[in-house]
């Protein structure tokens, strides 16, 4: 296939994926209004079937997610890995918060937060196409290093994984104040949002103060030099260490740890974005 | 972590009134806990947040001063502040700073307390296990002491520390929690130290070579250089380079069209022993040299600029370094300074534009197609002997005079290689000879960086021990009742933050419940009941 039939490819995959994430998301309503009027604990066979098919339909969608980023790397001359560019690391970053919500659905039993990522990513991969679209170029000098492999798929899987985790612990603030009592128990979100957050946080630690000093110290001779995006990339860090610790202080469990991990994903999120927009040419870590 | 104070202990005091050596203990303890170094990581981040929106000196001082300019009011009060400076500024150093006493002052009693826990037995089954919020209880008709047996060899297998003593079996796992979560905080420090350590005695310095000329590894080779604040005279390791040649590709279609790419710079090096070595030096490949890494950072052209003087004579020649303005099409601003000139000293001050397509501002592309250097002259003094240090990228011309063709007409000297142009006023001509390719070397030497590594991975590993390892404690008691059963009661206790213990439980009643309901049936098989 030429790299013009693997771009034309990936541009549909991305289109297919957004109208398949839609028909989840339709499974999961359907799955919800059957489940309607029920006393929690009852079981309703339609809303079984709804629910299945609702997660049959998360797994297509996000087999087709991945074709578009397969594709999208095939389509770049010479071949790459499909992470140059802030479209990039988003469609990577939404298919990761579909893949881990779709590993870990039966052990922690995520069936219940399937239709708020399904719906996210399918706002975020809108998002995508709209704002920050760009064709397909050739990596820049400092950017094609095995490092940058490392460093930016750890990057995107922690973004990813903290953005669900971000997810859940909204929920739990809803659920501790009152609302949505279809919701699992606040303990049960609590427990899983820290489970997500760990899990995320050390692949940030990788990715943040291990293997991104020793590509930048090979791609620009310094292992860290506070660059704007290096700073809120350590802010991120710190704010996620505050959610850890205050998860183990009194006073601060709960509701408080919840809002911390918050700010942690709106720093994480800020970096991501606004970094590239506000400080643009600043940040040796513009990609533009 | 304790937060709260036992009430004061002298009688005669007033409440609230403390002695210097009760203050003391009293700072320490709200320094080092948990809740300070929660405000202190809190802080810290809020720190650095002045550092991504104003421009610091150490990452790019010409858009400091560039912002000096723009706020001359804000100036005078952020450069007070250290705003300029945040990351080595006084008050962000100290909430590090406080941030690694509260973790000293952590880790130290942690570790104690650990040492003694990790060789202790198991704590003994609390009176009531069905209190516990993971508690189950099943009957058996095997003995206690059968039931006990298989749950104590049950969690050996699962790799727990068991003790059975008076009718019940307590077991313990997960010691190496803690000992990941001391490991991450000590190994913060030990990264902490790295750095300092880097920053102190280690150097860096930039320097611009142009192809065929060399460079030895002193201070005063440098175009700029930083050492740490205990950087010794010695600390360069000696050696030197040449640059053999370099090689660059242009792309001339795509997307990144006019950009470069593959950019390679062929070196000759010779160690401190004179020894001669060759490598191709390359973005994301620097050159280790015993501690000292030299890396590629940048690019550039040198005209090679032959200046001859009033009287004749050659008074310079050789390749000079020319600035690019712009990455995309190396428009590159240079001076040439002619200070042996007679009767007067001679400046060049210009443009080298390495693809000339009519425009005398802008080169075209990027690779030197059709190099053009279009330059003003000056005849007069340079200004070099007032001893006063000067740029060799600047030209001072408070006392020289722009040479202008006769009747006042501008004057350019605007050359293409091998041209030349004579001065006017009999002040000499200037040759274009040729053009050289350059490239700026970045050589560091940061001593502590391995320890810094070794730190951030050993953080990872106390992380990951910290945050996956689950510290569980687990009791079976077994009691005989009075109608004969055996009651068997099992209950867990989870000690890690995201702990879920019931299904966990549940699997292993499950299994201990398993085991004496198959022992039932052997025994009721061979028609041997224990106890009857
Ligand atoms: C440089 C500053 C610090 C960083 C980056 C940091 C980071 C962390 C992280 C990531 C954890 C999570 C591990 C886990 O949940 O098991 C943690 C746990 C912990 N930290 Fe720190 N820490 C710092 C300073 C401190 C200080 C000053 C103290 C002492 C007051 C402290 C006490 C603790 C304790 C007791 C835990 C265990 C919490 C638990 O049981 O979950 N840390 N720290």
């Amino acid at each position: 296939m030429s790299d013009q039939a693997w771009d034309t490819l990936s541009i549909q995959a991305v289109s297919a994926a957004g109208v398949v994430y839609f028909l989840a998301l339709m499974a999961y309503s359907a799955q919800w209004a059957a489940k309607r009027g029920l006393v929690a604990g009852d079981e309703s066979p339609r809303a079984e079937v709804f629910g299945r098919f609702a997660f049959l339909l998360t797994g297509v969608a996000g087999g087709v997610h991945l074709l578009a980023l397969v594709a999208r790397g095939l389509a770049a001359d010479p071949n790459r890995v499909p992470w140059g560019n802030m479209y990039e690391f988003t469609l990577t970053a939404s298919f990761v918060a579909v893949l881990v919500t779709l590993v870990f659905f039966r052990r922690w039993d995520l069936g219940f937060l399937g239709p708020w990522v399904v719906g996210l990513v399918m706002v975020v991969l809108m998002a995508d196409v709209i704002w920050l679209y760009e064709p397909v170029a050739p990596l820049t000098e400092s950017l094609s290093s095995p490092w940058l492999v490392i460093h930016v798929i750890a990057a995107i899987t922690a973004t990813g994984v903290f953005t669900v985790a971000g997810l859940v612990s909204i929920l739990y603030l809803l659920r501790s104040s009152g609302r949505m009592p279809s919701l699992p128990a606040a303990e049960v979100l609590d427990r899983l949002a820290y489970r997500l957050h760990a899990f995320a946080f050390p692949i940030w630690t990788f990715a943040v103060l291990i293997a991104g000093p020793i590509w930048a110290h090979q791609a620009w001779s310094r292992y860290w030099g506070w660059d704007p995006k290096e700073i809120w990339a350590f802010i991120t860090w710190v704010v996620y260490a505050a959610y850890l610790h205050a998860r183990a202080t009194a006073g601060w469990k709960g509701r408080a740890a919840a809002i911390v991990a918050l700010i942690g994903l709106a720093t994480l999120w800020f970096n991501f974005i606004g970094i590239n927009f506000f400080f643009g040419g600043g940040s040796q870590h513009s990609y533009a | 972590m304790a937060t709260t104070n036992g009430p004061a202990q002298g009688n005669e005091r007033l409440p609230g009134e403390l002695t210097a050596r009760e203050l003391l203990r009293w700072s320490w303890r709200q320094l080092t806990s948990m809740r300070t170094a929660l405000v202190l990581l809190f802080l810290l981040a809020l720190a650095a947040v002045p550092g991504s929106v104003i421009p610091q000196t150490a990452v790019d001082s010409f858009a400091v001063s560039q912002w000096k300019k723009d706020h001359t009011q804000l100036a005078p009060i952020y450069e007070k502040l250290g705003m300029f400076e945040v990351f080595s500024s006084p008050w962000f150093s100290a909430i590090y700073i406080l941030l690694a006493i509260s973790l000293v002052g952590c880790i130290l009693p942690r570790t104690k307390v650990y040492w003694r826990g990790v060789r202790a037995a198991p704590p003994a089954a609390p009176r009531n296990l069905t209190r516990l919020p993971d508690s189950a209880s099943f009957t058996t008709s095997d003995a206690p002491a059968v039931v006990l047996d298989t749950a104590r060899a049950a969690l050996r297998g699962k790799r727990y520390r068991v003790v059975v003593s008076e009718g019940a079996v307590s077991a313990e796992r997960g010691y190496l929690r803690e000992a990941g979560n001391l490991l991450f905080h000590v190994a913060v420090l030990v990264v902490l130290a790295g750095f300092a350590i880097g920053s102190l005695w280690g150097y860096k310095g930039g320097v611009i070579i142009t192809q065929g000329t060399q460079f030895s590894n002193t201070p005063t080779q440098y175009d700029d250089f930083t050492p740490g604040k205990l950087t010794k005279a010695g600390a360069l390791d000696s050696f030197s380079l040449q640059l053999d040649r370099f090689d660059i590709e242009w792309l001339y279609s795509g997307p990144r069209k006019g950009m470069a790419h593959k950019f390679v710079a062929g070196l000759t090096w010779w160690d401190a022993d004179g020894k001669k070595n060759t490598y191709d030096l390359r973005v994301n490949h620097p050159l280790s040299i015993g501690g000292t890494d030299v890396f590629l950072i940048g690019h550039g052209y040198s005209p090679v600029i032959t200046v001859r003087d009033g009287e004749g004579n050659v008074a310079y020649s050789g390749p000079t370094p020319f600035l690019p303005q712009e990455q995309r099409n190396f428009t590159s601003y240079g001076v040439v300074k002619v200070p042996d000139a007679k009767p007067k000293q001679i400046g060049l001050e210009g443009l080298f534009l390495p693809t000339y397509n009519g425009d005398p501002l802008n080169s075209a592309m990027g690779n030197d197609l059709n190099p053009l250097i279009t330059m003003q002259a000056y005849a007069g003094d340079l200004g070099l002997d007032s001893g006063a240090p000067q740029s060799v990228y600047a030209l001072d011309t408070k006392h020289m005079k722009l040479l202008a063709k006769p009747g006042g007409k501008m004057f350019r000297v605007d050359l293409k290689p091998g041209e030349s142009i004579d001065l006017p006023g009999g002040n000499g001509s200037v040759t274009f000879d040729g053009v050289q390719p350059w490239v700026r070397l970045e050589i560091a030497k940061k001593p502590g960086t391995m320890l810094a590594l070794g730190g951030a991975i050993l953080a990872l590993l106390g992380l990951c021990a910290s945050l996956f390892i689950r510290p569980r404690r687990l009791w079976v008691r077994a009691t005989r009742t009075a109608d004969g059963e055996t009651l068997v009661e099992v209950a867990g206790l989870d000690r890690s933050a995201g702990g879920d213990l019931s299904d966990d439980l549940t699997a292993f009643v499950a299994a201990l419940q398993g085991a004496a309901t198959a022992r039932d049936k052997t025994a009721g098989a061979s028609g041997v009941q224990e106890d009857q």
